[in-house]
């Protein structure tokens, strides 16, 4: 798969980290965006563009605000009372900045590092909760929502003869694809997706890693993980994050063979980390 | 290496493992000394109390003094009339406490009803009695089925609250964020996601405020009075298993005696068959493991 990626033509792709008047062609752009909890700096002046149905990555080592950027993305901090958010996130061309977050969470999912299937519901459920909750479609419709979606991520197989057994009894690679299953059948635009293999063993790893591919066609991805290894395999563009700044923003090529900056090098060749 | 080394100081270790065992013994002890007022209880109880237990117990009302048999059907019907506006009191008042408390606990006023909380259950349930007494009986002019089930009520909010609010505590934070990060609002995140998960153990919390409710009599004295004959109606007195067996026990009449043990049975009896329900409830659905 990684020999196949690399053939792959971005020629026709411009470089465009300097960037940040607002462009429809981006999903996702920051501007100046921080974060600060009470006193302490989370994020600084983040000016990042996401390529629409692309997968940027975002890399870095621990407590650089690697999560704190993606949270930042679906309004997760409204949930942390010492969080202050400053700057501005434009999603599609539009200032999301005060929006409810209620609305902008529908058009922006996210998979957590540790699957977290809601305990008390099947499979099944768990895959149109979002839906169910929201109260948004027809009982009718269900049972294909719940196929296409299983079978998007890749878990349909291995579960259609046991829909309404309990999510908990399946093993973490497939929680997580039907974590994956949840967030895609509420149709968002945009997955985030924090550290999602990180407490995965290596199959399962790579048969998500083979679903984030897949799925691009369909959804802009952004995915922060610690390892760089997969941020090379997965990604098309990865930004580099270091003591809450944006330190690089590159193609994923030029970031892992030809970095612009000295302490992505660094990064990347393991000198810190 | 020698095998001096490693066995450095064996009267140590002598020592170490009398000890040990020594330790063991004494909670091994504790664990008995727990169990056995329990056990004594109901043995006494079912002993002292079961022979006088007949078909005409659960069927028949109080019969006057002099008079052979009568029973405790109205008492044992009283109760669950009672138990039931206690209920429809406590359980939501509890539960919504609990949920306030859990979710919103870095607000002032939550702290503030947590504080209160703990302090009203310390407070005596004759002390809960005797409030239901002034504000609704007195305004009534009666003693009613009301006051008595607003006094248990009362005394149901707070083991209510607590574990609500404990059992809300373990659900884990990444549910939460599970359920926010679909779109799904705070409160139908609260309710329909972390409550039903909670469900078990607060089903326990109620469970338990039912079984400490059921066996209350000081609460009742001057509110639900107690009643000789069948009555339904919530305005009027109540009679309550409890109230008639301390009526009879602190009679001087044998039969009124055998009576009451014979109510002191299916009183424990009823407790001890709430407390298993909680252990079927509690095992029974993939409630999250809790």
């Amino acid at each position: 798969m990684n020999i196949e990626k690399e053939d792959i033509d971005f020629d026709n792709e411009t470089e465009t980290q300097e960037e940040t008047e607002i462009d429809f062609k981006s999903a996702v752009l920051t501007n100046d965006l921080s974060v600060y909890f009470k006193d302490r700096p989370g994020i600084e002046n983040i000016n990042l563009k996401i390529r629409k149905n692309k997968v940027t990555s975002i890399i870095g080592p621990s407590g650089c605000g690697k999560s704190t950027f993606l949270r930042s993305l679906n309004l997760m901090h409204d949930m942390t009372p010492t969080a202050r958010v400053f700057g501005e996130i434009f999603i599609n061309g539009e200032n999301i900045t005060n929006f409810n977050s209620v609305d902008i969470r529908k058009k922006v999912g996210m998979v957590f590092q540790k699957p977290n299937p809601f305990p008390s519901m099947s499979i099944y459920d768990n895959v149109i909760a979002g839906l169910k909750l929201n109260g948004s479609k027809k009982r009718s419709d269900y049972d294909e929502i719940v196929e296409k979606n299983l079978i998007h991520s890749g878990l349909w197989e291995e579960v259609k003869d046991r829909l309404k057994t309990p999510a908990v009894s399946l093993s973490g690679g497939q929680q997580q694809r039907l974590c994956i299953a949840r967030t895609i059948a509420v149709n968002p635009e945009i997955i985030l997706m924090d550290e999602p293999t990180s407490a995965l063993d290596p199959i399962s790893t790579a048969k998500i890693e083979e679903l984030v591919f897949n799925l691009k066609n369909e959804y802009t991805i952004v995915i922060v993980t610690h390892n760089m290894q997969q941020a090379a395999r997965v990604s098309d563009m990865t930004a580099f994050f270091y003591l809450g700044k944006l330190i690089e923003f590159s193609k994923t090529r030029r970031m892992f063979t030809n970095p612009r900056e000295k302490l992505s090098e660094e990064y990347i060749t393991g000198k810190f980390g | 290496m020698s095998k001096e080394s490693i066995l450095k100081n064996p009267k140590n270790l002598k020592r170490r493992k009398l000890v040990n065992s020594l330790m063991i013994s004494l909670c091994v002890l504790a664990g008995f000394v727990t169990i056995i007022p329990l056990i004594y209880i109901f043995f006494y109880t079912t002993q002292s109390g079961i022979s006088s237990l007949n078909v005409d117990f659960f069927t028949q009302l109080p019969k006057p003094v002099g008079e052979e048999g009568g029973g405790m059907a109205n008492a044992i019907l009283g109760s669950l009339i009672l138990i039931t506006i206690g209920g429809l009191i406590g359980i939501p008042v509890g539960v919504l406490a609990g949920i306030y408390i859990s979710e919103y606990s870095k607000s002032f006023l939550a702290s503030i009803v947590k504080f209160t909380t703990d302090i009203l259950s310390g407070v005596p349930s004759i002390i809960v009695g005797i409030f239901a007494y002034g504000v609704i009986v007195i305004p009534m002019q009666r003693f009613s089925a009301l006051a008595g089930g607003f006094a248990l009520g009362i005394l149901m909010i707070p083991t209510i609250t607590k574990i609500t609010e404990e059992m809300l505590r373990l659900v884990p934070m990444s549910l939460r964020e599970a359920s926010l990060a679909l779109g799904v609002s705070r409160w139908k995140t609260t309710l329909k996601i972390v409550l039903t998960t909670a469900s078990s153990g607060i089903i326990t919390g109620i469970l338990l405020a039912i079984a400490r409710a059921a066996g209350e009599t000081a609460p009742l004295l001057f509110t639900a009075f107690g009643n000789s004959f069948w009555q339904t109606k919530i305005d009027q007195p109540m009679a309550a298993l409890p109230l008639q067996i301390f009526t009879y026990a602190i009679s001087p009449y044998d039969d009124w005696h055998r009576q009451a043990w014979a109510g002191a049975f299916v009183l424990i009896f009823l407790v001890f068959i709430v407390n298993l329900l909680v252990r079927f409830v509690t095992h029974n659905k993939f409630s999250g493991n809790i």
